[in-house]
């Protein structure tokens, strides 16, 4: 386990930000901390880089407790905080030498490692420009270039891809897929549920400082939707057809959204269903097989809560 | 990890201190903060050599001790020296100090600092070590520009015993900045807006240098009512207004200089004829008693810098990283 909780509590007062987490991260994983603004992702963060103190629990972040072993965690660790800030009157350059310094990197090999950050994360034209006139996806990325640094083992971003425009989302997404290549941990957290799903191993579902989902995204779906398979069918005309497809074996319901049918179903239904709106005398137009989405599998999941109660 | 270390942090707390201590150092130098002061620096060390040429010249008796006489000299409508640094170092200190951590709050950079591996304790203090020693470095090129123009102007070389009484005093005047570095600093934790820690730190600065006075000897009129027929009682007035005041460091520095820039000055309280008996007035004191005199104000400016220092961390190790 390369990132441990338990029971980990922290509150404000009489504010709850985050209750009885047990987190484990193993190593190489990328795992996303999902869920609203607001539901403990960042406080969680915080606790595990010592930068605040839990209330009540435990922390390891590779055997190091951050609390009493902050030094050495943080020697390994590369944190990307949400809001990411640098000096603005300084260059990029100046920035790293800066961050290079307080790792204790010895002159020269931090002057190699910073050639190679920037060269990576493509700032290496515009080092010598001061930050305060860098984009949003530019100080994102010398960000990154900070975290990758001090080669560490562990990195945590905190919503890597907020304020990013979809196209440096993805790229920035591809950058962090890069890291996990590379053998390196990687917790992440994002409200942005869509984006980051592709490039999770797993994911946890926060919610007002509880961790309600956990797994693979595939095995939430499954948890949570029932049908791990959603089928849109597209036909024309639609009519008597969604008690057809209902009676076929293995499909839970039936949907209609617009023009087209969606089916939740158990199994991949395709063919049944190609066959059944044939035999109906209406015209298929399209069949797709939908990946399921963070999004709802979500919206499910409250949904349901919210029925319980 | 051994039982003996359990509850203990691991490493040191000044790891990375001199990573901040140089980068802080260079911002200081290179702002624009600091060209203002060193216009400031350039004008108040010809207007005070000027004026203490000004006064020297037009007196005729022996002075052993010309070189002091430029640091107090004053030549209306210029100031003295001392005079003019008492008013300028604080607003310098302050201008050094207003936005150190409030700062980094708002330019988003501290979390990610602290998330380097060092301890909030090297942030703070390389933080207020790199203030002091800018204060310290245009302290000292203003003190050896004075000197400068005033062997030029006067062509009376110092002797040693002037050069040990200008350096302490270039010591007292340090101190003395150093309390206003530790309460911008204070500020700078509390507030989390430059504009209002600026306000706040000169709002002290402000109370002291002009109310503070009036509200002493309100203090010591309530304290210890002057009594027209006891003569003691009067006495008790101005040993209280004197002990009200000195909560002001500015109080604290003026005696301090007092002390160590006039060789003649034999006490900074009231002194009762009795206790004159025998003395030869006006004759100076050696260094080393001068020293005595103002050591209570020296080591009270230090330990009231200290005190605030102490109160920034304890106030900043409390503060959460996030906004």
């Amino acid at each position: 386990m390369v990132i441990e909780t338990q029971g980990l509590t922290k509150r404000y007062g009489k504010v709850v930000a985050v209750e009885g987490l047990n987190l484990a991260v193993e190593a190489g994983e990328v795992y996303g901390l999902l869920g609203p603004n607001g539901s403990g992702k960042t406080t969680t963060i915080l606790m595990l880089l010592g930068l605040t103190e839990p209330t009540a629990g435990t922390v390891r972040v590779l055997g190091f407790d951050p609390v009493r072993e902050p030094l050495s965690l943080k020697k390994q660790v590369g944190y990307l905080p949400d809001s990411v800030g640098f000096y603005g009157e300084m260059t990029a350059w100046e920035n790293l030498a800066y961050i290079a310094r307080l790792n204790g990197l010895p002159k020269a090999e931090a002057e190699v490692r910073m050639r190679q950050v920037l060269e990576r994360m493509g700032l290496a034209e515009v080092a010598d420009r001061p930050v305060g006139a860098f984009s949003r996806g530019m100080r994102q990325r010398l960000g990154l270039a900070e975290v990758l640094l001090k080669e560490p083992k562990v990195v945590i971003l905190d919503e890597p891809t907020l304020g990013l425009d979809p196209e440096a989302a993805q790229e920035f997404l591809g950058m962090i897929r890069g890291l996990k290549a590379e053998g390196i941990t990687v917790l992440l957290s994002s409200h942005l549920l869509h984006q980051v799903q592709a490039i999770c191993d797993r994911v946890g579902l926060f919610h007002r400082g509880k961790l309600v989902l956990e797994g693979r995204v595939e095995e939430l779906a499954q948890r949570v939707l029932g049908g791990a398979y959603r089928i849109r069918v597209g036909a024309s005309p639609l009519e008597g057809l969604s008690e057809r497809l209902g009676a076929l074996p293995g499909v839970a319901r039936v949907q209609l959204e617009g023009t087209e049918l969606r089916l939740e179903a158990t199994q991949d239904v395709r063919p049944q269903v190609a066959r059944a709106v044939l035999e109906a005398g209406a015209s298929l137009n399209s069949l797709v097989l939908e990946q399921p989405s963070l999004d709802e599998v979500y919206a499910r999941y409250f949904q349901e809560v919210r029925h319980a109660a | 990890m051994q039982p003996s270390l359990k509850g203990r942090r691991e490493g040191s707390p000044w790891v990375g201190l001199w990573a901040v201590f140089f980068k802080e150092m260079a911002d200081h130098l290179s702002s624009t903060r600091m060209r203002i002061l060193e216009v400031l620096i350039l004008f108040s060390a010809v207007g005070a050599v000027y004026a203490g040429a000004q006064t020297l010249r037009q007196t005729v008796s022996e002075d052993p001790f010309l070189l002091l006489r430029v640091f107090t000299a004053a030549q209306d409508p210029l100031p003295s020296f001392v005079a003019f640094l008492s008013f300028f170092l604080p607003l310098a200190a302050i201008a050094l100090g207003f936005d150190a951590i409030n700062g980094e709050y708002n330019r988003n950079t501290l979390s990610r600092v602290l998330a380097q591996p060092i301890y909030r304790d090297a942030l703070l203090w390389g933080k207020f070590l790199a203030g002091l020693a800018t204060l310290a470095l245009i302290l000292l090129a203003l003190f050896l520009l004075v000197v400068g123009l005033s062997l030029i102007f006067l062509g009376v070389p110092p002797d040693g015993e002037e050069v040990g009484r200008a350096l302490l005093f270039l010591l007292a005047t340090l101190a003395y900045a150093g309390v206003w570095l530790g309460i911008a600093l204070v500020c700078s934790v509390l507030f989390r807006s430059a504009a209002t820690s600026a306000l706040a730190a000169i709002a002290v600065w402000l109370f002291f240098a002009l109310f503070w006075g009036i509200i002493a000897q309100l203090l010591a009129q309530a304290m210890a009512p002057y009594d027209p027929f006891d003569p003691e009682s009067e006495l008790r007035q101005a040993e209280a207004l004197l002990a009200f005041s000195r909560v002001s460091p500015n109080t604290l520095y003026a005696e301090a200089i007092q002390a160590l820039l006039n060789p003649g000055v034999r006490s900074l309280g009231p002194v009762l004829i009795s206790q004159l008996q025998g003395a030869l007035l006006g004759s100076p004191l050696p260094l080393g008693q001068s020293l005595l005199l103002a050591w209570p104000q020296l080591t009270g400016l230090i330990a009231l810098t200290l005190l605030l220092f102490a109160l920034a961390y304890v106030l900043f190790q409390r503060r959460e990283v996030r906004a």
